[in-house]
């Protein structure tokens, strides 16, 4: 399985913090993306309609990159700490 | 040192744990406050979301980027996480050098990335009681873009 993560605006607007996916449905980044939009109806606009930055295992990501069983892969809004 | 933490700190103490080796000529130090306006609406209290671990790693990441370009013979980062209220404290940043160049420019380093690198996120209560989440700024973008060699 995947550790799928969402933090702040994003997971308030998806209305989950985190879920499970079965591997095969997610080989990749881009892949894990694709399905998330498809997991509800309202997913698609919410995760499509505002930037939206990833990390694989606590690292930012830019390119899409191949997943592995057990990774840990988060989605979330432009950071605005400090 | 790297804390995210809830509590507050104090300044004084987190100067004079820095103070620790004779060869140390220069420390530079710089807090972060929750103020009061924003965009031009009045702020009442803040509170800060963070992605744990992965932001201590990101912020231990920051760090040794900045000890690879600077002389820094010690550091401190202290990040709070919660619910905070207007003017206090939420991020330090301490640098100890021999020299100030090196721990003024570490110390903008530091911030500049952390403001667009680690995971940290605000949402503002308004005085109106309406909440929102704070967008990020391009312009913490472009003040980063300098860092770049």
């Amino acid at each position: 399985m995947i550790t799928v993560l969402f933090f702040a605006k994003l997971s308030e607007q998806l209305g989950v913090k985190s879920l499970q996916v079965d591997w095969q449905q997610a080989q990749d980044v881009d892949q894990l993306f694709q399905y998330l939009t498809e997991y509800k109806k309202e997913w698609s606009v919410t995760l499509t309609s505002q930037p939206c930055l990833r990390a694989v295992n606590q690292e930012m990501v830019t390119n899409n990159i191949k997943l592995k069983a057990g990774d840990e892969v988060a989605f979330f809004p432009p950071v605005t700490g400090g | 040192m790297i804390s995210v933490q809830q509590q507050d700190f104090n300044q004084q103490s987190e100067y004079e744990r820095l103070r620790c080796q004779s060869s140390i000529g220069a420390i530079v130090t710089f807090t972060g406050l929750v103020r009061d306006i924003n965009d031009g609406y009045s702020v009442s209290d803040l509170c800060l979301e963070h992605y744990p671990g992965m932001t201590e790693k990101s912020l231990m990441n920051i760090v040794e980027q900045a000890k690879s370009r600077w002389n820094i013979i010690a550091s401190t980062v202290i990040h709070r996480v919660g619910q905070l209220s207007i003017n206090d404290q939420i991020v330090f940043v301490g640098i100890a050098s021999q020299h100030r160049g090196d721990a003024f420019a570490a110390c903008e380093f530091i911030m500049d990335y952390l403001k667009t690198e680690a995971p940290f996120w605000k949402k503002e209560t308004m005085e109106s009681g309406e909440s929102k989440w704070v967008d990020a700024r391009e312009s913490d973008h472009k003040t980063r873009s300098k860092w770049v060699m």
